[in-house]
């Protein structure tokens, strides 16, 4: 029993530093020469150097004027990007199918001739509660509404999304989808 | 499903498969001394790190002893992960200068990541200094898998020797497994993640400002620091706006990397790999999938080449993929086909191909859709792994009770690394006794006969995972504290205390997340759960390996039941699945079965 301690003891403290200081050392290093941007969030600076977000996560948008992104289950505010969660809610819960209808209202309201079904990513909370994308779907039942808010041609808006829509990753993986708030920015400096 | 979601699927089984073997090969070169290459690089390292902590590596241990050794060393891992816990305030590396962690949740997350279960109570971004993520969890989640690899390998030789009474020796499994195989993918892995977009830095979380600024209502504070109420004893609410957004950042790539290639599952953030900054994009995701299964799927192949004969472990990977599509098959479809109580409201959840994804979104992103995530949630749970990239509390009744049942099996399709094929080597123990039986052979297993002393110990693992998982479950919903942490109502509330038992009592680690489970009664008890059903598994194990490798070699007679035939392959599905089917089909009528049927009569 004994003399297993002193092996199990200073095994213990050099793996340790190996895997526990060195390893995640020279990933860090070498993600830090390699690749910068991505290591570091992803992040967008406007023309001075000034942060304006990251491309990865996504921001809470309620204007008519921008798109929407997904709803976010976050707290205490949509888009928390310092503390992700889903909602959590079971596919039976009265509780989700309230909170759906709600959001098919303001949907409606903010444009009230839209007779089109909604496209489900838009009714329902994303995994992390940070989902930078919403299908192309989504983003097409919304150009009207936001068209109408800026006062601009929808035929403009939809070369615009086609523009903004990532199609799957070498040809196949994942879905196509549409980044909200590069989709928005651009829509911002249209003018 | 559409021809896009089979081609994803059918890609990712292929993949898989054509790597088994390469990795395979490798990792018996590791575990027989040979040459790999990388050891012309590490061999210094290894060779200082014996003679540092006083082992001499060519001495042989015998099962007591590498039990006792195996005990000892995932004790002081357990040690180590509560006290960096409760002393992370004081310590470096705490940009964001978390507190400490509070005792019972400390324990909770030491035994989880001791027992490669990750079963996670708290929230990464908000909980953890970088300090302990790295120097706690990184590192469990490296020594836990090496420990099962390392119980495998003494398995495998209890098999290849004969009138021995040893069956290696710990420390150098432990150190090889770690040196020349979880470290060198690990690296590899952690960079293509980065490449992707994972974020692998110690800088402190960014402040960036919003585009469009958020209004909420929080409860407004007095000057004590308390809620005010009003006169019914309401809290009064104010509206605040938010302006700006905190993203939480860290050394991610490096952690994300060994917790998918050793089936640990601990996600870096809260929502684990539906963040996207732990898994950005559909190439990051394929990954991180692919390494859930890798190793165990290889190690396989690696358990055919040290016996001696490769069938054997094509045979028991052919039972383990089987089991794997046929249920992916099941999964996929579950999710793709909705939620029937948005069918009356104006909602589209068809499939377009090129549009949208459709199917139950509810807790899924965009970029995974439904076939990666519901991809994810079966690989997830076949392997011990645990990890998520969507919210499976979410989940269509029959896309829950997958994931669920599949952990329930006692996590022997492809399960953990190393402990996932002990797992299924029991199984295949009882399948040849089982088969002995009806026709009257003496069972025997890779020319070792199979005795009661075997059949003991293989029943003891087999039987006490459900036992921990029906009567953890039971003893939860049993008491007032136990259903108090229920998210959802009904029967789903069921089946989130199912899960989490289900989870803790096999190791997986992935969670339904409604249940509030940080709360001392569930971090007690899942505690308690993860550490018999990971200890008390690997003691017979060994145990059977010493006995096994004492005994002499029978050479293949008539009586020799084939064990790399498809009958056997058949066979031994067929033992997992009954087992697994007899113990938890009235537990999983009462959660999922019966929300089901409410779901589908709901109009």
């Amino acid at each position: 029993m004994i003399k297993h301690l002193k092996p199990a003891m200073i095994l213990f403290v050099l793996l340790s530093v190996l895997t526990g200081f060195i390893y995640p050392a020279v990933v860090t290093v070498l993600a830090q020469i390699i690749f910068p941007e991505q290591a570091n969030g992803s992040l967008l600076t406007d023309g001075k150097g000034k942060l304006t977000g990251s491309i990865l996560i996504g921001q809470s948008f309620s204007s008519p004027k921008y798109f929407w992104g997904r709803p976010s289950a976050t707290a205490p505010f949509a888009y928390n990007a310092g503390a992700s969660s889903g909602s959590n809610l079971g596919p039976t819960n009265p509780a989700l199918v309230d909170a759906v209808k709600a959001r098919i209202e303001t949907l409606k309201a903010a444009d009230p001739k839209n007779e089109a079904p909604i496209p489900v990513d838009l009714i329902t909370t994303s995994g992390s509660g940070l989902d930078p994308h919403i299908s192309p779907a989504a983003a097409n039942y919304q150009i009207n509404r936001v068209a109408k808010a800026r006062n601009l041609k929808p035929e403009k808006l939809h070369a615009l999304v086609e523009a903004h829509t990532e199609s799957r990753q070498l040809g196949f993986l994942g879905e196509p989808g549409v980044n909200v708030l590069k989709l928005n920015l651009a829509l911002d400096n249209i003018h | 499903m559409t021809s896009n979601s089979f081609l994803q699927v059918a890609f990712y089984v292929i993949t898989l498969l054509a790597l088994a073997k390469p990795l395979g090969r490798y990792m018996a070169n590791v575990y027989e001394d040979k040459s790999v290459g990388l050891n012309r690089l590490l061999a210094p390292v290894e060779t200082s790190i014996y003679s540092l902590s006083g082992v001499n590596p060519k001495e042989e241990m015998r099962w007591t002893d590498y039990a006792i050794a195996l005990l000892m060393f995932n004790l002081l891992g357990a040690l180590a992960v509560f006290m960096l816990q409760r002393f992370q305030a004081d310590l470096p590396f705490n940009p964001q200068n978390l507190s400490a962690v509070s005792p019972d949740s400390a324990f909770n997350t030491a035994a989880s990541f001791a027992t490669n279960t990750n079963w996670q109570g708290y929230g990464g971004e908000t909980t953890m200094s970088y300090l302990t993520q790295m120097l706690g969890l990184t590192v469990q989640n490296f020594v836990s898998a090496a420990t099962g690899m390392a119980v495998l390998v003494a398995l495998i030789r209890g098999f290849i020797r004969r009138n021995s009474d040893s069956i290696g020796n710990f420390w150098v499994d432990l150190t090889r497994s770690t040196l020349y195989i979880l470290m060198p993918l690990s690296l590899i892995l952690a960079l293509l993640l980065v490449g992707q977009g994972v974020v692998q830095t110690f800088s402190a979380y960014h402040t960036v400002p919003l585009v469009e600024s958020v209004s909420y209502e929080q409860p407004k504070l007095g000057a004590d620091g308390q809620a005010l109420q009003d006169a019914d004893g309401k809290p009064v609410m104010e509206s605040v706006e938010a302006k700006e957004q905190i993203i939480a950042v860290g050394p991610a790539a490096s952690q994300v990397a060994i917790k998918q290639l050793g089936t640990n599952g601990g996600g870096f953030f809260n929502v684990n790999s539906a963040h996207p900054l732990e898994n950005p994009t559909p190439l990051s995701n394929f990954l991180e999938m692919l390494s859930i299964l890798l190793i165990p799927a290889a190690l396989c192949y690696t358990f055919g080449v040290m016996v001696g004969d490769t069938r054997q472990g094509w045979a028991i990977l052919a039972a383990m993929t089987i089991v794997l599509v046929s249920l992916i098959f099941i999964e996929v479809p579950a999710e793709q086909g909705g939620n029937p109580a948005f069918a009356s409201l104006s909602i589209d959840q068809t499939t377009t191909s090129e549009m949208q994804a459709g199917g139950n979104m509810e807790g899924k992103e965009t970029r995974f859709g439904i076939t990666n995530s519901a991809l994810w949630a079966v690989a997830t749970t076949a392997a011990s792994n645990g990890s998520v990239n969507s919210m499976h509390d979410s989940f269509t009744p029959i896309g829950g009770m997958i994931p669920m049942w599949l952990m329930q099996l006692g996590e022997v399709i492809f399960g953990g690394v190393g402990s996932g094929l002990y797992g299924m080597i029991m199984f295949a123990i009882v399948a040849v006794f089982v088969s002995g039986l009806m026709i009257g052979r003496t069972p025997e297993y890779l020319g070792k006969k199979i005795e009661a002393y075997e059949m003991k110990m293989a029943a003891i693992t087999i039987l006490i995972p459900p036992l921990v998982v029906l009567g953890g479950t039971a003893l939860a919903v049993m008491v007032a504290i136990g259903k108090s942490s229920v998210f959802n109502p009904g029967a789903h509330g069921f089946s989130e205390v199912l899960y989490a038992l289900s989870s803790a009592g096999n190791n997986n680690g992935s969670a339904f997340g409604g249940l509030s489970a940080n709360t001392p009664f569930y971090n007690t008890l899942l505690g308690i759960a993860m550490l018999f059903s990971r200890f008390w598994l690997t003691v017979p194990v060994l145990a059977i390996a010493g006995s096994l490798a004492a005994k002499k070699i029978v050479p293949v007679g008539m009586g020799t039941l084939p064990t790399h035939t498809p009958l056997f392959v058949a066979l031994l599905i067929g033992v997992v699945l009954m087992v697994g089917a007899l113990t938890f089909l009235p537990a999983l009528a009462l959660g999922p079965v019966v929300e089901h049927l409410q779901m589908i009569h709901a109009k």
